[in-house]
């Protein structure tokens, strides 16, 4: 099963190579991590994309709840919530393909934030499926380079992580 | 204003450290020279760093009290890692000072530099860079209480050389909070009396108890209520203590060397009463072979991350286990619903005692069981045990009856040959004139062996049993039986006269190779030498082998006995 889950942790040096640490002593799979500060800069919040059965999913937060650092953990995948995921992606656009490039864009809703050329560089916000779904959609020998953020979420509602 | 090096002294004599166990080097100078400066806090120079983790570690597990080392930078540091993942594993609460290259130099590949905080990031409960004097007090005081609350562990302050030699104002908070770290100390209410309920409702019940309850100071809270319920009981290697061994109710250890009864009551026991243990490979073998469909069990830990790991748990309760049990008595004290009916139940146990699982063959030569026999009857089963890993460490366990908590001291966890002699002399430090055992072997001692240079400058009297088998009898005992008796590097080949090697450290050397004198000669080390080191190299029948045994991977019923082969 397909797991997110967010952390607050105290902004200190080493925080992060604790959980990243953590996850491969103990063989929990990461998918993809992000971190930054929060609105109180002494607290970061990390994000973590992991994959396991329940059991697995329990020891998870049980040990990232142990790390002295860690504040809070939750399971954001447990309950309503929203994601999504940021992508930066350099295509070839020459030719009948630079018009093409702009359709798929429009139509994913992305924005192309650079222009040289031969180059466009399009920005894309989603789930990470429909990041997929736009790179499916392309012409692979047009893709020169992809960078992707990693998946962020937050809770729906009145499901708020704060300390 | 007082230096960074004069702080960490004064928040040590704050925390009322005794011991600070160490070895001095390039970045630790300026402490070394606060500590030279005053009386209050005892530095005991160890030959190894890896021995002063050890003593420092063994120093708690007989004080309760948080133990303390100090090592220098790189190589200092280094050497430590083994004691402090040793410590880890048992979760033991020590602090470990260590010097760090000036902040300026951090990241340069300076002289005795090395990424302490990265090294041993996965096997402390916490570790700390301080990297501005104004934070060296707090830091040192959050240390002590993070090692010492919750469950315990060792944390590591990693100080530069530099902030030791800054000045500032010293004062030493009384308390420290911290928004992320809060452990659950009492348990929850309702999940307690849903525990007494399950217990009085047992049929074939079994206490487990493990080194949660020695950690906690709950073994007399654990006696009394397991004699009110006449439960049986087991211990784990780290629980030893935590229960009398020599009460009737107890059935011994369990797990991988545990008794036949013992292992038999915990695999077909209907609840299983978990108290401060871990159900870890060594104890239960294979969890997918462990135990009954309908079993319930309820489990203490003071560490959820411990409940539901490997065995499923129906009652966990999250909290101390002396407060746990403290108010699992208050409810049994009042209106009891029920007297839960084990007469059944301890006539099967006793079905299962008679097989007498721990009998051992005779021999011309000197049986290692017999040995730690004679010991404890010598020692008026009231010394303190330390011990290395291996054969030894299990006969010692299995054969030296332990009444009180404190006073088994092995590396249960992490297995870690060498610790035997330093925990010994940390043992001595926290309990000066106690009598000190150190069960050993051949191949163990001599991974610590240098520290028999220590014992003499500070005069500890520790009696070394060393269970001579020419062998690394563990590994040689699995290679006979899992591996058609091709004993690949298990001898040990050019050992040393054990005797002149303790004599030329000062210490009393004697060889013992009769059964007959196994008796006398121990009594001659605990009297006539009660204030000697005395180094009894007991040469042993090199085939003894540790039964009961559960084999890697299978399950508590599937023993191997000593007759069977
Ligand atoms: C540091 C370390 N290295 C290796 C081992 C693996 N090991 C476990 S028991 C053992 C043999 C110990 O030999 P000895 O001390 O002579 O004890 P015996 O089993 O003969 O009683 C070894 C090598 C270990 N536990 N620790
Ligand atoms: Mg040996």
């Amino acid at each position: 099963m397909r797991h997110i889950i967010s952390i607050l942790i105290e902004n200190e040096s080493g925080a992060l190579s604790r959980v990243a640490g953590l996850f491969s002593a103990r063989g929990y799979n990461i998918e993809s991590l992000t971190v930054a500060p929060t609105e109180d800069a002494s607290l970061s919040r990390m994000t973590i994309l992991t994959r396991g059965s329940d059991e697995v999913l329990e020891q998870i937060t049980k040990q990232l709840n142990k790390l002295v650092d860690v504040v809070k953990v939750v399971d954001l995948s447990e309950a309503a919530h929203t994601e999504r995921e940021l992508m930066l992606i350099k295509v070839r656009a020459t030719g009948k393909d630079r018009e093409e490039m702009k359709r798929m864009a429009d139509i994913f809703r992305g924005r192309i934030i650079d222009v040289t050329e031969s180059t466009y560089v399009i920005e894309l916000t989603g789930s990470s499926a429909k990041l997929d779904s736009f790179i499916a959609a392309l012409d692979a020998g047009l893709i020169l380079e992809t960078v992707r953020t990693g998946v962020c979420g937050i809770g729906r509602g009145d499901r708020i992580l704060k300390v | 204003m007082i230096s960074g090096a004069e702080i960490v002294i004064r928040c040590l004599q704050e925390e009322k450290v005794e011991y600070v166990f160490g070895y001095p080097g390039g970045s630790v100078l300026h402490i070394y020279d606060a500590l030279f400066k005053q009386e209050e806090v005892k530095h005991i120079l160890v030959r190894h760093e890896q021995a002063a983790v050890h003593a420092a570690d063994a120093y708690s597990r007989s004080s309760q009290k948080v133990g303390v080392a100090l090592v220098t930078s790189g190589p200092g540091v280094t050497n430590t890692v083994t004691g402090i993942a040793t410590a880890y594993s048992d979760s033991i609460p020590m602090v470990v000072l260590c010097g760090q290259v000036p902040t300026a130099y951090i990241g340069q590949d300076a002289f005795q530099e090395c990424d302490t905080v990265g090294i041993t990031r996965p096997c402390v409960k916490h570790n700390f860079l301080v990297k501005d004097v104004k934070d060296l007090a707090v830091t040192i005081k959050k240390a002590f209480h993070i090692a010492s609350t919750g469950r315990p562990g060792p944390v590591v302050v990693d100080i530069p050389k530099d902030i030791t030699a800054q000045v500032c104002e010293f004062d030493y908070p009384k308390t420290v909070q911290m928004r992320s770290y809060n452990p659950v100390v009492k348990g929850h209410l309702g999940q307690i009396k849903k525990a007494v309920q399950i217990l009085q409702e047992a049929k074939r019940p079994i206490i487990y108890a493990g080194g949660g309850v020695i950690l906690s100071e709950a073994a007399e809270k654990l006696t009394v209520l397991a004699r009110k319920l006449k439960f049986p009981v087991t211990n784990t290697l780290m629980g030893l203590g935590a229960y009398p061994a020599t009460d009737p109710q107890f059935v011994g250890m369990l797990g991988m060397h545990g008794t036949f009864e013992a292992n038999n009551a915990m695999h077909y026991a209907d609840v299983v009463f978990a108290v401060g243990a871990r159900f870890d490979d060594r104890v239960i073998g294979n969890p997918e072979h462990y135990g009954q469909e309908k079993r319930r069990v309820i489990h203490i830990d003071i560490d959820p991350s411990s409940i539901s790991k490997r065995v499923k748990v129906d009652v966990p309760i999250v909290g101390n286990v002396n407060e746990v049990l403290d108010e699992m008595l208050k409810l049994l004290d009042g209106d009891v619903v029920t007297d839960p009916d084990v007469a059944d139940w301890w006539k099967q146990i006793d079905q299962w005692r008679g097989r007498d699982s721990l009998a051992y063959r005779q021999s011309a030569h000197i049986m290692p069981q017999y040995v730690i026999e004679k010991l404890y009857e010598v020692t008026g089963g009231d010394a303190f045990v330390t011990s290395d890993v291996g054969q030894h460490q299990m006969f010692a366990a299995q054969y030296y009856k332990f009444d009180k908590p404190r006073r088994w001291i092995n590396s249960g966890g992490l297995g870690t040959m060498g610790v035997g002699l330093p925990y010994a002399m940390g043992v001595l430090f926290a309990n000066p004139g106690a009598q000190v055992a150190c069960v050993t072997g051949e191949g163990s001692i001599q991974m610590c062996i240098q520290e028999l240079s220590t014992c003499k400058q500070f005069e500890l009297p520790i009696k070394i049993i060393n269970l001579n088998n020419g062998m690394l009898g563990m590994v040689r005992q699995w290679q006979e039986m899992f591996y058609s008796k091709r004993y690949s590097q298990s001898y040990v080949t050019s050992l040393p006269d054990f005797v002149k090697l303790a004599e030329s450290y000062g210490h009393v050397g004697m060889r013992i190779e009769k059964p007959e004198d196994v008796e006398p000669a121990l009594r001659k080390a605990f009297t006539e030498h009660k204030n000697d080191l005395v180094f009894m190299d007991f040469i042993i029948d090199p085939g003894a082998n540790v039964f009961p045994m559960v084999a890697a991977g299978k399950g508590l019923t599937e023993m191997i006995l000593a007759e069977d082969l």
